[in-house]
């Protein structure tokens, strides 16, 4: 126990569209309501989270060529969300996804330097990729890049929004009112800038002033090869999803591996992977609440509807109570379910398919019963104390900088884990207390970026 | 005569270019929320319907010169950080259309619109300027000399424009089910592909907000030549005139019902806002005196403030005249851009607003609670619901939503 605790990082995602969100349960509320997230946020900056996240969506989904609808679906705009929460909250974090493929930098950029500024240095950004020709039907652009160019696009727009954030460096909003607007202006004016590549060519003059974490927090989610890459040379923070302690240890000792290449050092890229929790009085209890979640997220009609993602194929006349199929899975381009992240995840359809089979054969189960084992995702399950003490040994271990934590329930499933685990976490000297800085970037350590000058009111 | 409606534009430290250097501004919190909340609830305060934020992809020309502010922060951004701040006031920030991805732009007004439980609008904002197009780099700036060339902006708007519109209605209001018995959280049948097809982009829908609090945002739009007035008569609910006088504000308005019946709406549906730029008295100092030193301070002796709006300069008792007497012209109410921020907008709150209620011309009181109810505007249905029913009603299978052509 004489060796130094590692200090956790936890934050906080808005429960939302998938079947993890149990929105039939009589505690759910509304997911769109502005009240909804005013809550979700205020139990987040109670217990002192890091930062909530905001997942986007940008079409419904669908399976059959209809819209899904047996999960929560809509959801609001993550900008706008992010800002109204700004105004309800004083040290929280506000992290959103936005992508890279069906926006501009110029535009990205002034939308997250304003978001820093209106909450003080709050903000951070999860850039993805990885949006299809399906999603493009509803953007200007009208469709998608290939999946290597949509890397290089995203590096690109990344390098591009860091010049635009950079453009006002040296400059501080001074407002002599006897002389300048702003002091110390370099040579011709601030925010200029240029950008010229192989994906964008614009220049010009930015628009707003060096925000006061000088850029947003970078997040990167994602798993792949091109990923990993792309998160030791430019991000600060990675999401993953590993299920087992070892297999958490491999991802953190590989990414904070390829650091170096970048000339980063180790503390400079958290590594904080999605949990989700079930808690009781006694483990029995916790466990019991862990399965009754389960059986809530995967109903019949569900488990149906995730069958098909595998397979590929219309099982509408499947018995969800039954058999596992036994026919083989279509391999294929076109997907039955569109819109969805995940469906791409089954890599090897048949392979899966016949482990689904097997596992069914091993332990009596039907279909619905397999892939409620399949789709588990109770990261977390156990007293309170418990529950705390597997957190701590997967930090202290080296699998992760700290968790980011998804509830089932909208907005007031984060309670029960802000008023019992953290309670824990805090007496055992391993998280936070009292916020001790004002920005994102002092709650998860980081240090500003070295050309950044906090603005001053004078 | 029928009450006002008065709105305050908002913008930087005033509209003066001087106004930063007033001993009552605060130049250096321009950039911070507690600045932006600050002026909205005063606006609040004095019972204004709604503010404005004004924006645009680049910096305006004058900000260029360290003499005059420099910076902007995104204006939607801006009305929702103010948003659960304030109960009342209508908020509505720019968009420019040229720029943006109506998909990305409808969602940020609904989701305005329920952050602010029914108080959002959308000032839409065609661009012409070339360095508004070289900071999105997409591609090349029109030609402005060329009457055409500004016409496709303006119907690249109109669109920009109709696809908000479909997205807000895609969802029915009653499109949430949660129905547990069947396992559906939505009925589908209540969420509308809206296959918008346009020469600038098409869009496929649904949104992915569902309908906001007022079904139909308010989208308002700032006009002064024909084009502009097409716009706001095929688009908008509010369009923001500049004109001269009376008798200019009659002639305006009668531009803006031709257009009106052109675009097929019925007259009167658009409602006119007037834009003034005030000046107004201030204990110990007049307006004019003001608006004097203001031009001092921002350079050369003889150059005097101009803006594309009337200027009015003066009492809240002359200010009050103006605004009666050209109600009489068919304006529905006024746009006004303090010259310098606070001093015009405590102003307004203080002397104006109690001057136009001593003459039966504003509210005492906020009655109503949505930004549309306030302007008098109906709560539309969604334009699919009625389609809908109607497929329900002849007994047609057709299903609106899935049937993915």
């Amino acid at each position: 126990m004489s060796r130094p605790r590692k200090q956790i990082h936890l934050a906080a995602h808005f429960p939302g569209v998938n079947n993890t969100t149990v929105w039939s349960d009589p505690r759910s509320g509304s997911h769109i309501d502005f009240d909804s997230f005013r809550r979700f946020a205020q139990v987040a900056e109670r217990a002192k989270f890091d930062f909530l996240f905001l997942a986007e969506g940008l079409r419904l989904r669908e399976q059959n060529g209809r819209i899904y609808d047996l999960d929560v679906v809509g959801r609001p705009d993550t900008f706008a969300v992010l800002a109204a929460l700004a105004g309800v909250t004083d040290r929280l974090g506000l992290a959103g996804t936005i992508n890279s493929t069906f926006n501009e930098p110029f535009e990205v950029a002034r939308q997250f330097a304003t978001l820093d500024h209106l909450s003080a240095g709050r903000a951070a950004w999860n850039v993805v990729t990885s949006w299809d020709a399906f999603t493009g039907e509803n953007f200007r652009r009208g469709g998608f890049l290939p999946q290597d160019q949509r890397y290089e696009r995203a590096e690109s727009f990344l390098d591009a929004a860091g010049v635009l954030f950079d453009s006002w460096a040296g400059v501080e909003v001074t407002a002599d009112k006897a002389a300048t607007f702003l002091g110390g202006v370099p040579g011709d004016g601030p925010g200029r800038y240029a950008v010229h590549d192989n994906h964008f060519d614009i220049s010009g003059q930015f628009t707003v002033p060096q925000s006061p974490q000088g850029r947003p927090v970078i997040f990167q989610a994602g798993d792949s090869e091109q990923g990993r890459e792309f998160a030791a040379a430019s991000a600060d923070a990675i999401f993953t999803r590993h299920g087992t302690l070892e297999a958490g240890q491999a991802f953190y000792a590989d990414i904070k591996g390829r650091l170096g290449r970048f000339g980063r050092t180790h503390d400079q890229l958290l590594v904080l992977p999605a949990a989700t929790f079930a808690l009781g009085d006694t483990q029995e209890q916790a466990e019991e609440n862990a399965a009754d979640i389960r059986r809530r997220q995967v109903s019949g009609q569900t488990a149906i509807k995730l069958a098909e993602q595998l397979w590929n194929l219309d099982l509408s006349d499947h018995d969800p109570d039954g058999p596992v199929p036994t026919v083989d899975p279509v391999v294929g381009e076109n997907t039955i379910a569109r819109g969805r992240a995940s469906v791409r995840q089954h890599t090897d359809p048949r392979e899966t398919a016949q482990k689904w089979r097997d596992l069914a054969a091993e332990k009596g189960l039907s279909l619905r019963g397999v892939v409620i084992e399949m789709s588990a995702r109770q990261t977390f399950v156990g007293t309170p104390e418990r529950v705390a003490d597997l957190i701590d040994e997967y930090v202290q271990a080296h699998a992760s900088d700290g968790f980011i934590l998804v509830p089932h329930i909208t907005p007031d499933g984060l309670a029960d884990f802000a008023d019992s685990v953290v309670p824990i976490l805090q007496e055992r000297g391993v998280f936070r207390t009292e916020y001790t800085g004002t920005t994102l970037r002092e709650h998860l350590g980081l240090a500003l970026p070295a050309n950044t000058k906090k603005a001053v009111a004078s | 005569m029928t009450p006002l409606h008065l709105a305050i534009a908002l913008d930087g430290a005033g509209w003066h270019p001087a106004a930063w250097r007033e001993p009552t501004a605060r130049p250096a919190e321009l950039f911070t929320a507690g600045y932006w909340v600050d002026l909205v609830r005063s606006a609040e305060a004095g019972l204004l319907d709604f503010v404005t934020v004004e924006d645009s992809f680049d910096l305006p020309p004058l900000s260029l010169d360290p003499q005059h502010v420099q910076g902007r922060l995104d204006a939607v951004l801006t009305a929702c950080r103010v948003a659960p701040l304030t109960e009342r006031i209508g908020l509505v920030p720019t968009q420019v259309a040229t720029h943006t991805e109506p998909f990305h732009a409808a969602k940020a007004i609904a989701t305005l619109d329920f952050v602010s439980r029914g108080r959002a609008g959308t000032r839409i904002q065609v661009s012409h300027r070339a360095t508004e197009f070289a900071n999105v780099g997409r591609r090349t700036p029109p030609d402005v000399r060329d009457a055409d060339q500004l016409g496709v902006l303006f119907d690249e708007a109109a669109d920009h424009v109709e696809v908000s519109r479909r997205l807000w209605d895609s969802w029915e209001d009653d499109a949430e089910i949660r129905d547990a018995a069947t396992g559906r959280f939505i009925d589908r049948s209540k969420v509308h592909y809206i296959d918008f097809a346009g020469d600038f982009f098409s869009v496929k829908g649904p949104s992915i907000v569902p309908r906001p609090p007022q079904g139909q945002p308010v989208v308002t739009a700032l006009a002064h030549v024909e084009h502009a007035y097409r716009l706001a008569a095929r688009s908008a609910d509010i369009v923001f005139v500049t004109p001269r006088d009376a008798d200019d504000a009659a002639h305006i308005v009668g531009l803006v019902r031709e257009a009106e019946a052109e675009a097929g709406r019925e007259q009167g549906e658009v409602r006119v806002f007037a834009d003034l730029v005030v000046f107004l008295d201030r204990p110990g100092e007049s307006g004019a005196a003001r608006r004097a030193r203001l031009d001092a301070a921002d350079g050369t002796e003889g150059t005097e403030y101009a803006s594309d709006a009337a200027i009015l300069t003066g009492s809240a008792a002359l200010v009050a005249d103006v605004l009666a007497s050209w109600q009489h012209a068919g304006i529905s109410g006024y746009r006004l851009r303090p010259a310098a921020l606070p001093d015009d907008l405590d102003a307004i709150t203080a002397d104006l607003v109690p001057e136009l209620q001593s003459r039966g011309l504003f509210r005492r009181e906020y009655a109503e609670t949505t930004l549309r109810e306030r302007l008098g505007l109906d709560r539309p249905p969604s334009r699919y619901a009625s389609a809908a029913a109607a497929t329900a009603a002849t007994g047609s299978t057709a299903v609106t939503t899935g049937g993915v052509a």
